[in-house]
């Protein structure tokens, strides 16, 4: 517990320390990575129950017009009343959405959760004088309980904001999985028919899952919205959500920060492939997909674990050598 | 007695095979009753009637008075009528512990609590009592998966219990137990039960463990409940022993 504890303040040092010292752009790049984390985050909570969600985008696009509505309609510039509402659009869409999710099982509910996202979209390109259509909206730099920080150090308040932000989801994500519900999602996965004879509702427990995840979408969604600055219909489209389950596979699914550490990963990935390879980026990535589902079908995490496996077994040897 | 559990014409049909028809019993409180027949007599499908899995073609359940035709398992399991199963129906990616613990959290209302942990002391020290009683301590940590099957079955009828039912069903709670330890599981799971006063309906092969452990047995055949009595008028009954139990 300790140990653990120490390993959570080196992470955050590690973290603050990244947000003062990496240069803007790179900074900028993993505000969104752990935005986007979020996103990732809620289909590997999904996938504990066996559901793949092909509609992450739904969410991610939510909260991130809430920011935009709010800033454009009311006047709301202030970040943390931009994050709270974009995790109440998300919740919100959830709520709508979810009493049918709950119902529907493997392909179906993929492709569900697809068909929501892609009807958001719709209503996001056609509703011109409401979205803006494909423009989409403008995002002003927002404020921080009415501190207005200036132009250069916008990028490394953000980017604390965000950390702060997603930090609290992971404490929260951490009690969720140590509580009975994050315990029933994965029965659910091995044996519906014996959590119902437990007395449980299977589809409540799923109801309940998606409005967390559509809650955690939504303040990824008004986080990444805030760092770029502008939010457009394609934030719904099906590339997006898809991107989603791809950093879910890469990232894996051994802990809450595989697909915070997967996100990173691939945005700077995407990054660089891009800048060397303008033409045949996609077709990087998808060698990268081949080669992670061939040989580590449990993602980075599971280097990550056969290092850390292999460093216990190198103290462990040192001690019993001394 | 009070009758808790009664059924009044239970019918149910699959295709052309008759699963149950025209069941009448009444089951009265504190009452251990045996259920047996040949393979196929209806006695699976009269458990899965009475839980909510399946819908009767015809006739009603009643539970304390209250009609529960038609109603859910989860809300029959939550008035007070559990099942343990044939085939061990358990969570094999959770530990022995963790499947404990999740019917005791179904059980206390908080089964779809996502704030307050799943283990929590009291409900750890509960859940290691009862798999203290099947003598399933030293698995407590481990994954299900890696059970043995007699253990699995004892942790399938520990579930059960776990819900505190005020009905219990069992399905062969002794089947793929060894013949050794047959009559150990049976003491444990009797004693339990009677000293909370549960009533007690469980299909059994073996009738050795029925004769012990049933104050009244019902037979079943094609369907229909063929006899009804205490097991040592029944099974001194030659028609019956022939017909339907295939002694001679």
């Amino acid at each position: 517990m300790n140990l653990h504890r120490l390993g959570g303040l080196i992470l955050i040092a590690l973290f603050v320390g990244l947000g003062l010292l990496l240069p803007g752009w790179s900074r900028f790049l993993l505000t969104l990575a752990l935005a986007r984390g979020l996103l990732v985050l809620g289909v590997v909570l999904l996938m504990q129950a066996g559901l793949v969600s092909f509609g992450q985008g739904l969410f991610f696009a939510a909260g991130a017009y809430a920011v935009g509505f709010a800033m454009r309609d009311l006047g709301i510039r202030d970040a943390f009343l931009g994050a709270i509402l974009g995790a109440g659009a998300g919740l919100g869409i959830a709520a709508l959405v979810g009493p049918l999710l709950a119902r529907y099982r493997g392909i179906f509910f993929a492709m569900l959760t697809l068909a929501f996202s892609m009807i958001f979209y719709g209503i996001l390109v056609k509703a011109y004088r409401i979205t803006g259509g494909t423009d989409g909206l403008r995002i002003a730099p927002p404020t921080f309980l009415g501190w207005s920080p200036p132009e250069a150090q916008l990028g490394s308040v953000l980017y604390l904001f965000t950390l702060v932000g997603v930090g609290a989801m992971v404490f929260l994500i951490f009690r969720y999985l140590r509580s009975p519900l994050g315990y029933t999602m994965r029965a659910i996965r091995d044996n519906e028919v014996r959590v119902e004879y437990l007395g449980l509702s299977v589809s409540r427990a799923l109801y309940l899952a998606v409005l967390l995840v559509g809650a955690m979408g939504g303040l990824g969604g008004a986080l990444s919205a805030m760092s770029v600055g502008h939010v457009d219909p394609n934030l719904a489209y099906w590339t997006t959500s898809g991107e989603f389950v791809f950093v879910a596979l890469l990232g894996g699914t051994g802990s809450v920060f595989a697909p915070l550490a997967g996100s990173i990963v691939f945005e700077f990935l995407r990054t660089y492939t891009y800048k060397y390879f303008p033409y045949t980026w996609q077709m990087g990535l998808g060698l990268i997909m081949l080669v992670i589902v061939g040989f580590a079908p449990g993602g980075l995490w599971t280097l990550y674990e056969l290092i850390a496996r292999r460093m216990s077994g190198w103290s462990w040897s040192w001690k019993r050598g001394a | 007695m009070v009758v808790v559990l009664e059924t009044r014409g239970l019918t149910r049909t699959f295709g052309r095979v008759v699963a149950a028809e025209d069941v009448n019993v009444q089951i009265r409180s504190g009452e251990r009753v045996g259920l047996v027949g040949p393979n196929g007599a209806g006695k699976t499908t009269f458990l899965n009637l009475i839980t909510g899995y399946l819908r009767p073609d015809r006739g009603r359940i009643l539970y304390r008075g209250t009609d529960i035709t038609g109603l859910p398992p989860r809300t029959i399991t939550r008035m007070g009528i559990v099942r343990s199963f044939q085939i061990p129906q358990l969570y094999p990616g959770l530990t022995v512990l963790e499947n404990m613990l999740l019917a005791i959290a179904a059980r206390s209302g908080r089964g779809l609590d996502f704030w307050r942990p799943l283990r929590r002391d009291h409900e750890v020290a509960e859940a290691l009592e009862l798999l203290a009683a099947f003598n399933l301590t030293d698995h407590a940590e481990r994954p299900v998966g890696e059970l043995p099957e007699g253990g699995r079955k004892l942790l399938d009828v520990a579930m059960a219990l776990a819900l505190r039912p005020a009905v219990l069903l069992m399905d062969e709670p002794t089947s793929g137990v060894s013949t050794r330890d047959k009559f150990e599981v049976m003491e444990v799971v009797m004693e339990v039960l009677r000293r909370s006063g549960v009533t007690t309906l469980f299909v059994e092969h073996d009738m050795e463990v029925v004769y012990r452990y049933a104050e009244r047995v019902l037979v079943f055949h094609s369907g229909r409940v063929v006899a009804d009595g205490d097991p040592q008028t029944l099974f001194a009954d030659a028609a019956v022993r022939r017909a339907v139990l295939g002694w001679e």
